[in-house]
């Protein structure tokens, strides 16, 4: 059970080789094993994930059977799942049980996924080495002394030590990417709008995106076919024609364009990481694609502009933890405002608070021309960058991280080092692209992930060209030492 | 950009987020690194330039005006941290 | 010293729709508390805003019915602060691009109309509410109407006084109620206005400080916390003192307006496109099937029936002053009864029975039907405008009571067969040889006194008019 893909597990479910009953149990059994040293999740429930499970079993019994049918997933704790605990990784939601079902969770649930648990996360998203998390740090399973990367670092080290055999991440500047690049798995983060945001704790609400994360492409195919859907709930949910991702991924790739941007290979990329990257380009060429020069003259202000939106909408989109409704409230106050100065002063941790200050700071009188709305332009210019870059070429790739997992702790006091773990993912988010990162190689024993970007809505063909990457490596199927 | 002690008790004060006198002088140094580096953003003209707040060019859908929700409070109420007869209970609010 | 005042309104208008802003939570209205709570309207993690269409479509009918720019492409924005009844700590709103544009509505004052200007009107959501005080020192928060849909009407500072200021209200009153945006129910506070008042001396270009009296919302109210306003801000200023921007709460008890305690810093809102919600577009096409649903508008109305029905602009405007008379006038004119008549009993007898007993056109005991007959009878000489009231009254307090069998039982028929008026004239002016003196020694009263007698004979039943003619013919013999 440990090695098969998605598609295998599909099929032995389907065959009764063995039950989503057994098949849960083996997972869970694992994260009791090693859920210790690793904190990949948050919170785990047996009885509801194996009644789901047991449901599973039921429905294919009855020869209802769907591709995720059965399949346990790790969810990522910024879901909300109805009757689970939903903490978003911060002590403001300790206790919050959601009563209702994110469109993500319902999408899986309407296939009777298994919802194997609530994965550790940084509070509120907000994070790149999954140690802002309320509930402590989360360790990657190739080193305990490094981090996962963030901020859907439980799920990625859920997946990487095989805890899960997929799961959920989101992705607002990098989340899935950079932890799936630290950890050696695949991971998506679709086209902005392409997975309902409903439901999914908001952070910096244009640009939060969920994908799948899961060793391979193909997985991560299955995954999003049932994660993506047009929904009413959220506005911004693209009304996209429902495709099937796993259609195309043996379509050839001989022709394919692929654009090298000179800014993702400057100074700040890490010698090692760049050599793997470039061995994995060297392979695409065998595999018959063409490399082009390309440019993003905007890259560099991708980190700027970012740290403007992000924390603007984040600032609002928190003002409504404030201890009345749910979640946390301060013990002891004189009044009104003292109530929400404690409330939110004890329930937020540092990082969260420092970003709703800037945030709060850049949307203020005689600050938003200056900070706020030149961010939204500079948005346009990085966003027009690619619609040039992709006149050019099909795709563009370059590294997911300028570095491998870093040590737990080596920047945690230090923003500007951690921001800077992002500078490759960003530029994507702000412009609502696609992009994958996918497993090329081991520095040092440590995961190197390449990043593939896409046009919109080009889902299907990155995870193609990322499967035809797979076909002919194993990076992917790589487990850590001391795991299995 | 430099942050000060000044623009830190206003902004704390706008996001109801209490601070304290050692927080706020370290606050000040990791804050005024944060606007330095945003500051980038400035080397460039933008004048002519429409903002962008959304990824994809697309319209907002209309909802029809059927009402679709019902009485949650037995789901609701008791996740509030206080709550008397069905309302949120909240210190005295003066106007 | 002499001062002018200038007064701007903002209006809140709660538009009639069945769910809220921005979810389909109801919007009904004296439910338990938090029942209409929906996820949505508590704000839970996790939710999202989706635009209610009915709510659009009442925007766009009121910037037709004041002649306004649509945009066609509008912005919902965040506006940010800390409230127990805001559920978000945002409230959405419309900020830099809001759905309608500048527009007019013209108001009616001593007899002349006179422009106020329309700034510009959005879409945004409502609070919930705190009940202050309940037990030991707490409020309880109360989010059912927390998202009720809401236009806000701003003007230009158009208006010069108390008096505009409650007809420009009551005018945009009866507007949303007559395209059907609102129910207008103020005491439900569906229809709240925020007047902006400053004085400034007269002639002068420069405007004084102006002070906001929140959330009025009866006229009367309006007309007390503007006078008493005006009155306290002249005041100030003559005793040197200096007026300072502010909010301000009337109080109805006292008839005093008192700045607001909690506001010891200057709120900064933080405005910013909200992410969650796309631009709103408006396309030709939804323009014109809006416009098609809107009911005649009241101007359109005037024009017709000043040109239609020869009414004066003054009388046109008076019986389109809300829908549910104009349609009681019409539907008097079309069982015959003539207009100007119909106009003189509807706002002459007719508002002055409904205002004592403070209710509306609908609920008139009296019907257009039976009051339509009742003018049918003036016209046709069968009773005189006086014998008229007094059927109208005995209908007010018996409306099942039928105006021909009134008539009757009353004994209020006109004479009206002209010898028998002659023999009644002959009969004064046979006992009355004085006055027939005083008369043609040139003494006109002689004259309405010999009507009063040939009247006062007749039991009032004669009919004046024929009586006066005869008289005359006879004299002049």
């Amino acid at each position: 059970m440990l090695n098969l893909s998605l598609k295998q597990l599909s099929q032995n479910l389907n065959d009764k080789t063995f039950s989503s009953l057994e098949l849960t149990e083996f997972f869970l059994s694992r994260i009791k094993k090693y859920n210790k040293q690793l904190n990949a999740f948050i919170t785990i429930d047996e009885s509801s994930s194996l009644s789901m499970a047991k449901m599973a079993d039921d429905k294919i019994s009855k020869g209802e059977h769907k591709p995720l049918t059965g399949i346990p997933i790790a969810q990522k704790d910024i879901f909300c799942a109805e009757g689970w605990r939903t903490t978003c990784g911060s002590k403001m939601l300790e206790n919050f049980i959601a009563p209702y079902n994110a469109t993500v969770i319902q999408n899986f649930n309407d296939i009777d996924a298994v919802n194997l648990g609530k994965t550790n996360m940084d509070e509120f998203a907000m994070g790149s080495s999954n140690e802002t998390s309320y509930f402590g740090s989360v360790k990657n399973p190739w080193n305990l002394d490094c981090v996962p990367g963030g901020s859907s670092g439980g799920s990625a080290s859920a997946v990487a030590a095989r805890l899960a055999p997929a799961a959920t991440g989101t992705d607002t500047g990098g989340s899935i990417r950079q932890p799936a690049s630290l950890c050696g798995f695949t991971g998506l983060k679709p086209t902005y709008g392409l997975v309902s945001r409903y439901g999914m704790i908001a952070f910096a609400s244009s640009l939060d995106q969920a994908g799948p994360m899961a060793p391979s492409a193909e997985d991560c195919a299955m995954l999003l076919n049932s994660m993506a859907s047009h929904d009413h709930k959220d506005s911004t949910s693209i009304d996209h024609k429902k495709e099937d991702y796993t259609t195309n991924l043996n379509h050839p790739i001989q022709g394919l364009k692929i654009g090298i941007p000179k800014e993702f290979f400057g100074d700040g990329l890490n010698a090692s990481v760049q050599k793997i990257i470039e061995e994995a380009l060297d392979k695409y060429k065998k595999l018959g694609a063409e490399l082009v020069d390309i440019s993003l003259p905007n890259s560099d202000l991708a980190i700027p502009v970012y740290y403007v939106i992000a924390p603007a909408e984040a600032s609002s989109n928190l003002s409504r933890y404030d201890g009345v409704r749910y979640g946390y409230r301060t013990k002891e106050y004189d009044d009104l405002m003292d109530m929400y100065f404690k409330t939110r002063q004890e329930g937020f941790g540092e990082e969260v608070k420092r970003r709703i200050l800037i945030g709060t700071y850049v949307l203020s009188a005689g600050y938003y021309d200056a900070y706020y709305l030149k961010a939204q332009k500079i948005r346009r210019l990085i966003s027009n960058d690619f619609k040039q870059a992709f006149k050019k070429c099909d795709v563009i790739m370059g590294p997911s991280a300028p570095s491998v997992a870093f040590g737990s702790g080596e920047k945690k006091e230090d923003p500007l080092a951690m921001y800077l773990q992002d500078i490759y993912t960003i530029s994507t988010n702000l412009a609502g692209l696609p992009a994958m990162s996918i497993p090329a190689g081991l520095s040092n024993n440590l995961p190197v992930g390449l990043q593939l970007i896409g046009n919109y809505f080009e889902e299907g063909r990155l995870l193609n060209i990322a499967h035809q990457f797979q076909l002919s490596s194993d990076w992917h199927l790589k487990i850590p030492e001391g795991i299995s | 950009m430099t942050i000060s002690q000044d623009d830190i008790k206003k902004i704390a004060y706008l996001a109801r987020i209490k601070i304290s006198q050692d927080e706020s002088i370290l606050l000040e140094k990791k804050l005024t690194g944060i606007m330095n580096l945003i500051d980038e953003m400035q080397k460039i003209d933008t004048d002519s330039i429409e903002p962008m707040s959304h990824a994809l060019d697309v319209n907002q859908p209309l909802r029809k005006d059927e009402v679709s929700e019902s009485d949650i409070r037995k789901k609701t109420m008791p996740l509030a941290p206080e709550a008397e007869d069905y309302l949120f209970m909240v210190p005295q609010v003066i106007e | 010293m002499d001062w002018d005042i200038v007064i701007g309104i903002e209006t809140h208008v709660q538009l009639k729709t069945k769910t809220k802003q921005f979810s389909g939570a109801s919007t009904s209205f004296g439910n338990e508390p938090n029942s209409q709570g929906c996820l949505v309207s508590l704000a839970y993690p996790g939710v999202l805003p989706v635009l209610n269409q009915e709510a659009v479509n009442c925007a766009i009918k009121f910037g037709l019915s004041i002649d306004a720019i649509i945009n066609r492409k509008s912005i919902f924005a965040r506006k940010n602060y800390f409230y127990p009844d805001l559920p978000k700590g945002y409230q959405i709103s419309q900020f830099e691009l809001p759905i309608v544009g500048e527009g007019k509505l013209s108001i009616l004052i001593d007899n002349h109309t006179k422009d106020v200007r329309i700034l510009r009107a959005h879409l945004e959501e409502d609070a919930g509410k705190s009940s202050h005080g309940l037990s030991h020192g707490k409020s309880g928060i109360d989010l059912n109407r927390a998202g009720t849909p809401l236009l806000e009407i701003v003007t230009e500072p158009d208006m010069s006084s108390a008096e505009e200021a409650v007809a420009y209200a009551k005018k945009l009153h009866d507007l949303v109620q007559w395209i059907g945006i609102c129910d207008g129910n103020m005491q439900e506070g569906n229809f709240r206005c925020d007047v902006n008042v400053s004085v400034k001396k007269k002639g002068s270009d420069v405007l004084g400080t102006r002070r906001e009296i929140k959330n009025l919302n009866s006229f009367k109210y309006i007309k007390q916390a503007i006078d008493y306003e005006v009155n306290w801000q002249i005041e100030t200023i003559e005793d040197g003192g200096l007026i300072e921007q502010s909010t301000i709460l009337f109080n109805p008890d006292t008839g005093e307006t008192k700045a607001m305690r909690s506001k010891e810093e200057a709120n900064d809102y933080r405005y910013f496109p909200d992410p969650d919600l796309l631009p709103l577009i408006v396309t030709e096409e939804d323009m014109l099937i809006i416009k098609d649903s809107l009911p005649e508008l009241p101007s359109e109305m005037q024009s017709r029936f000043v040109k239609d029905l020869g009414l004066s602009m003054y009388d046109a405007t008076e019986i389109t002053s809300n829908k549910d008379v104009a349609d009681y006038f019409i539907g008097m004119i079309n069982k015959g009864a003539s207009a100007k008549l119909s106009v003189n009993w509807i706002v002459v007898n007719l508002f002055s029975r409904l205002n004592d007993g403070e209710m509306s056109i609908l609920d008139s005991p009296v019907t257009f039907e039976k009051l339509a007959e009742l003018i049918l009878k003036i016209e046709d000489q069968t009773i005189s405008n006086n014998a008229a009231k007094k059927v109208f009254e005995v209908l007010w307090k018996n409306p099942e009571e039928s105006v021909e069998e009134l008539i009757e039982k009353m004994g209020l028929k006109q004479i009206s067969d002209s010898s028998e008026v002659e023999g009644l004239v002959d009969q004064i002016l046979d006992s009355n040889a004085n006055m027939i003196d005083e008369f043609k020694s040139g003494k006109e009263k002689a004259f309405n006194a010999l009507v009063g007698q040939v009247m006062k004979a007749s039991k009032g039943k004669a009919n004046p008019s024929q009586v006066n003619e005869i008289l005359k013919k006879k004299l002049s013999n």
